[in-house]
């Protein structure tokens, strides 16, 4: 690309000044040279769209979400990363874009008159409005050193197989150093720099490929070694030297190539700096704009990834949409039809505006947004019409939309949903909140008692809005905790008791594996499980042993209050855990005046103590001591069903395995080689549908959703990423090939002719460009008799359990071993 | 908690079902007093007959069931099956037969029917038996874990060895070189390997130890200890190979039997009907 105005001379003026020339920033800048209006694109990197460029070498960019039109000078549509890009380049010189490689944005300080950008190369530039389009990939972090700018050192890999019989030195002890260095070794002389005396941010797996590598002589490393310079040399052999500070002194390293991953640096601090506000300190939150893209600092404009707008399509509409705001043009949102079509449902609401303010005034929880929080808000929601007697949700379902009442009325039935309904909830009310907390079914029924209107929102836009806006997180909160304690114990209570009862209540968030309370600590209330779970134990011949474990939705604690002596257990976080803690003495206060209160906690006392003697003796044999240990340290408490192998009766058969390729597209999901072990009981790395998905955090498409019956699924729209490959912490997501050309290999054909590989093998490698998507256990949700890996299991040491089961099953056979 | 294996499948449900018809079979058989003696050509003769053949087939598409992934039915349902109608042909078969044997391929097929009963019946025990000795010798490691130690131990064993005596280098070196954890068939089997490298190098080394007339007392403990690790490891890998082929052996048998058995059935039926 050249450089269309020479600098230096004068401070150079323009109208808009577009920082970034990501998708966003392109549709602006494209925009505006469509309007000829004075423009420069600043991009800090030697190319533009720099984060799409930094995709896998063929990938398939997809076009989601589908059903938003593009509105952009620039084209996109679905196709592969190289396409695309030269297609983008093309326009760049055909729109005559005012672009600036090479110019990375360090300050931007706002003068009388518009704004003074400062570069890092030291010159300025000066501009009415900015328009900060710079994503969120943050700037990459470079050596930091002389030489960190010679051609050969570079700071990202595309392709490892580019590379052959060189010297390769990489740096950075993080994964994507790890990875690439695996990468590279099969066919060069491999040598990682680790500035750390360990390899502490990285991943299980890569660590034990790491040391096997290691071992195996594939590979060299230095440990606790600090990069202090690189040169080039004459030298034909070895065209770079570096030079590093070892325990043991300088050694000079000719090499090569250096290829360095050092991570980027987020880029909250950097918009700190300019003067942007954000609404928390949530890492995940996006400062706060208005419906035209402006920020806090007036004629400062956020768009794209930067301004929570995580898809390309998205990103470009707004490039447009921000240059029209900027001259002041009314635009019309490329999403006004698509709420138009929502509005719809409602026949008295003719235009989207009208609509936005019925909600408004209608829900409270939602007066306080924005307009342009409100429209994404409804974007991802769905307005549904409800007749008299319909169900909205079960009990027990695993649901977790969260629904706002438009209109009407609500029955909600605790037990019994034949029965009176336990309470209704009216207009402008809130429900499913519980959903958003712990993950687990549901715990009760709603159905509709009159005609309604609701408007129902995915968990994840609700988490978003939560981490954005801390007025709607209070009043949720604050409705929950009362809704709470009402369906844990309080079903007979008046509403002014309840009122006295969670006066001063708290929530409070443990640990994995963090004491809430020893035996011996003075009982300070009754404890409602919120989200996780919690193991209670007791010391027994100087050993913990697990007594029972205690699931969200569940109360702890009442044993100490009923027999008023101090805490006779000790309870523990089994997984990250919040609860709500109820003060002792109103709890007491409340067993007097209401008897079937008291009757309730005491029947749960009784059972607790029944139950713990007949399973103690047991449970002292079963070393459920480490048994916790182990539960926590695995994380299998936050699971809801999981995968088990008893290697007592496995005959390393596989079969489990080639079900799951033969039913998903050639891939297994599950390894049933790898993961912990317990007492033979094995946990495969295999998904286990956790409570609380890591996963689903940062899926740009939301990808990731999880069914009625609880199922953690990736649906169709996966754009491969890799971000919840990342985010899952137990190494369950892989991205693969998925080919819908491809055929299963054919049982018949094998078994009469020996034609094709056996059923449950690899049905031959996909095709060249076939893309690359998430995949995962989905519990054969779509198979009529659920998970094949169970099903052929030959001898049936492939079971799927519960965490509570678990440790049942542990007992059990425990107790059938001896 | 009660655990679903293919031996108590749904509560011994095929075990109870062909105690009843082993009884009702054996009932029958007694009552029954043909006039030319029992045989398989009486109608309690066929009905035996057609009964354990079709079973045979059934335990047959055992074979395809287990490859179809989504199949019908859970497969410990179906070995459940398999092992208990299995074991009952033994007695349906042999009332069949009215104890008429010969030199033919009638009782072959008979023969090879009752082989592969015994076969599968120590296809069973393996299958409860070896799997739990697996896990115990192994641990948390898998095979390719103790392989990659012992390629370690062998690493540092050579850089030991190449600092002291030639002698002690050479046998070190055969040990590294020339160790076998698999070998053939009846190595895998036994798990025995008597002339084993690095047996011999840690008796060598123990022997030479007496006399300290070297020059690295301290080097040559440690490639003492490096080679004494390096045989409980490779002791254990060994045992991992003789354990799994126990565990599988049998069905190398137990298929190809099962084929031999389905041409001599096909050749009995076929005779029967044809060359009465
Ligand atoms: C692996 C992966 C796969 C993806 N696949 C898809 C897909 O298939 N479909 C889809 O719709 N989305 C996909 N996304 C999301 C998509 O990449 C983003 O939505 C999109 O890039 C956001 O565009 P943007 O313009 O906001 O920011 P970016 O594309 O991140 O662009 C920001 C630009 O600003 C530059 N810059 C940064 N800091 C400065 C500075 N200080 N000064 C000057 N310039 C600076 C950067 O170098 C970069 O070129 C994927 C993301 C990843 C990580
Ligand atoms: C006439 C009798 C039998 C026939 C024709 C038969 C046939 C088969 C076949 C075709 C298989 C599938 C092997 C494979 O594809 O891997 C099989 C497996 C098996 N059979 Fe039999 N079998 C018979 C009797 C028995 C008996 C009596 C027993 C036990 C008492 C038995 C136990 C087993 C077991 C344990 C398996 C292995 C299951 C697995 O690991 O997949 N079989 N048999
Ligand atoms: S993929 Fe990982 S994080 Fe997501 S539900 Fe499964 S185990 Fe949990
Ligand atoms: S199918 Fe069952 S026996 Fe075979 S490997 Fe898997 S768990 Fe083990």
């Amino acid at each position: 690309m050249k450089r269309l105005s020479h600098p230096a001379l004068k401070p150079e003026h323009y109208k808009i000044a577009i920082i970034g020339s990501g998708p966003s920033g392109l549709s602006a800048a494209a925009h505006a040279a469509e309007l000829g209006i004075s423009h420069i694109l600043l991009e800090a990197e030697q190319q533009p769209a720099h984060t799409i460029r930094k995709f896998q070498k063929g990938k398939l960019v997809m076009a989601e979400p589908r059903a938003l039109p593009l509105r952009s000078p620039m084209s996109f549509s679905m196709g592969s990363r190289e396409s695309i890009l030269a297609k983008w380049d093309e326009e760049i010189v055909k729109y005559g874009i005012n672009l600036r490689l090479g110019a990375q944005v360090c300050t931007i300080k706002r003068m009388a008159q518009g704004f003074v950008l400062g570069l890092a190369t030291g010159e300025t530039i000066h501009a009415e409005y900015v328009v900060l389009a710079i994503g969120l990939q943050g700037n990459i972090r470079k050596l930091n050193v002389p030489g960190e700018d010679l051609p050969r050192v570079q700071y990202q890999l595309d392709d490892p197989d580019e590379y052959e019989d060189e010297t390769i030195v990489v740096v950075g002890g993080g994964d994507t150093g790890v990875e690439n260095a695996l990468a590279l070794r099969h066919k060069n002389h491999v040598i990682l720099i680790n500035r750390f005396s360990e390899f502490v941010h990285c991943k299980e797996a890569n660590l034990a490929a790491l040391n096997t590598a290691l071992k195996q002589g594939e590979m060299e490393c230095r440990l606790s070694t600090y990069v202090e310079k690189v040169e080039s040399t004459p030298d034909k052999a070895y065209p770079l030297l570096l030079s590093v500070r070892t325990p043991e002194g300088t050694e000079h390293i000719p090499c090569h190539r250096v290829i360095a991953r050092l991570g980027a640096r987020p880029p909250r601090d950097l918009l700190e700096s300019f003067g942007i506000q954000f609404p928390s300190e949530d890492p995940a939150a996006v400062p706060q704009l208005t419906a035209r893209y402006e920020s806090n600092v007036p004629g400062l404009y956020i768009v794209g990834a930067l301004a929570g707008y995580p898809l390309i399509k998205q990103a470009m509409n707004q490039g447009y949409e921000v240059i029209e705001h900027i001259l002041g043009r009314p635009v019309e949102p490329a999403d006004e039809a698509l709420l138009r079509q929502k509005f719809a449902k409602i026949p008295y609401i003719n235009s989207v505006e009208q609509g936005l303010t019925l909600i408004r005034q209608r829900v409270p929880l939602l007066a306080t947004l924005s307009s342009l929080q409100l429209r994404d808000f409804m974007l991802e929601s769905d307005i549904v019409a409800l007749n008299p007697g319909d169900v909205v949700f079960r009990r027990n379902d695993y649901s977790t939309s969260f629904y706002c009442i438009i209109e009407g009325v609500v029955d909600v039935y605790v037990k019994d949903e034949n029965g009176p309904p336990n309470f209704h909830l009216y207009t402008g009310e809130f429900f499913g909140e519980m959903g958003l907390i712990s993950g687990r079914r549901r715990s009760t029924t709603i159905k509709a008692s009159s005609h309604c209107l609701l408007l129902e929102s995915p968990r994840q836009t609700m988490l978003r809005l939560t981490q954005s806006m801390v007025s709607v997180r209070r009043m949720i909160d604050a409705v929950s905790l009362k809704r709470t304690v009402q369906l844990h114990i309080g079903l007979s209570l008046s509403a002014a008791e309840l009122d006295y009862l969670v006066r001063n209540a708290k929530f409070r968030q443990y640990a994995a594996g963090e004491v809430i309370w020893h035996q011996g600590d003075k009982a300070d209330g009754l404890y409602l499980v919120r989200s996780g779970s919690v193991a209670i134990s007791r010391l027994i011949g100087g050993r913990e042993v697990v007594l029972s474990y205690v699931s969200a939705g569940n109360y702890f604690g009442e044993m100490a209050l009923i027999t008023g002596t101090p805490r006779q257990r000790t309870a523990r976080a089994a997984v990250n855990t919040e609860v709500v803690i109820l003060e002792a003495e109103r709890v007491a206060e409340m067993m007097e005046r209401n008897p079937d209160l008291l009757r309730q906690l005491n029947a749960r006392y009784l059972e607790n103590v029944r139950h713990e003697l007949s399973d103690e003796i047991v449970q002292t044999s079963a070393d459920s001591g480490n048994l916790i240990a182990f539960l926590v340290q695995q994380g299998i408490g936050e699971a809801t069903d999981v995968l088990l192998i008893d290697e007592t009766i496995c005959t390393r058969c596989d079969n489990c395995e080639k079900a799951c390729a033969a039913t998903h597209d050639g891939t297994s999901r599950l390894d049933r080689k790898t993961g912990p072990v317990f007492d033979q009981i094995r946990v495969p790395s295999s998904c286990r549908h956790c409570e609380h998905p890591h996963c689903m955090k940062d899926c740009p498409p939301d990808a990731i959703r999880r069914s009625v019956d609880g199922e953690v699924f990736i649906n169709d729209t996966c754009i491969g990423c890799g971000n919840c490959v990342v985010n899952c912490p137990y190494d369950v997501i892989q991205l693969a090939s998925v080919d819908s050309g491809r055929k299963p290999p054919s049982l018949w054909q094998w078994l009469l002719f020996g034609r094709g590989p056996e059923p449950g093998g690899r049905a031959g490698a996909p095709s060249q460009n076939a893309t690359k998507i998430a995949v995962k256990c989905d519990m054969c949700k779509d198979l009529a008799d659920g998970p094949a890996c169970v099903r052929s299991c030959p001898t049936g040491a492939a079971i799927r359990v519960s965490p509570q089961e678990f440790l049942d099953y542990a007992v059990w056979r425990k107790s059938k071993v001896g | 908690m009660d655990h679903q294996t293919f031996v108590n499948y749904k509560n011994y449900r095929y075990l109870k079902l062909i105690l009843w018809m082993v009884l009702v079979a054996i009932g029958a058989y007694a009552l029954h007093q043909p006039s030319f003696g029992a045989y398989g050509g009486t109608w309690l003769g066929y009905v035996l007959g057609s009964l354990s053949a079709a079973i045979v087939l059934l335990l047959l598409w055992f074979g395809i069931r287990k490859r179809q992934y989504n199949g019908i039915g859970q497969l410990k349902g179906w070995l459940s099956a398999h092992i208990y109608l299995g074991a009952a042909l033994l007695v349906f078969a042999t009332l069949h037969t009215g104890f008429q044997f010969g030199w033919n391929v009638h009782t072959l097929a008979y023969a090879l029917l009752v082989l592969l009963v015994i076969n599968g019946f120590y296809g069973v025990y393996a299958y409860l038996h070896f799997p739990r000795m697996i896990t115990e010798n192994l641990g948390d490691d898998s095979l390719q874990d103790l392989l990659n130690k012992i390629a370690e131990l062998d690493r540092l064993a050579r850089t030991h060895a190449l600092q002291l005596p030639d002698d002690i280098n050479a046998i070190v070196m055969k040990a590294c070189q020339e160790t076998k954890i698999g070998g053939n068939v009846l190595q895998q089997l036994t798990g025995r390997h008597p002339d084993c490298p690095t047996a011999a190098a840690v008796k060598v080394l123990r022997e030479y130890g007496h006399d300290l007339k070297f020059g690295h007392p301290k080097l040559y403990r440690e490639l003492y200890l490096i080679m004494l690790q390096k045989e409980t490891l490779v002791a254990r890998a060994r045992r991992d190979v003789m354990l799994r082929s126990h565990l599988e052996v049998w069905l190398y048998l137990h298929v190809p039997l099962a084929v031999a058995l389905l041409v001599a059935l096909t050749a009995h039926v076929t005779a029967i009907f044809f060359y009465w």
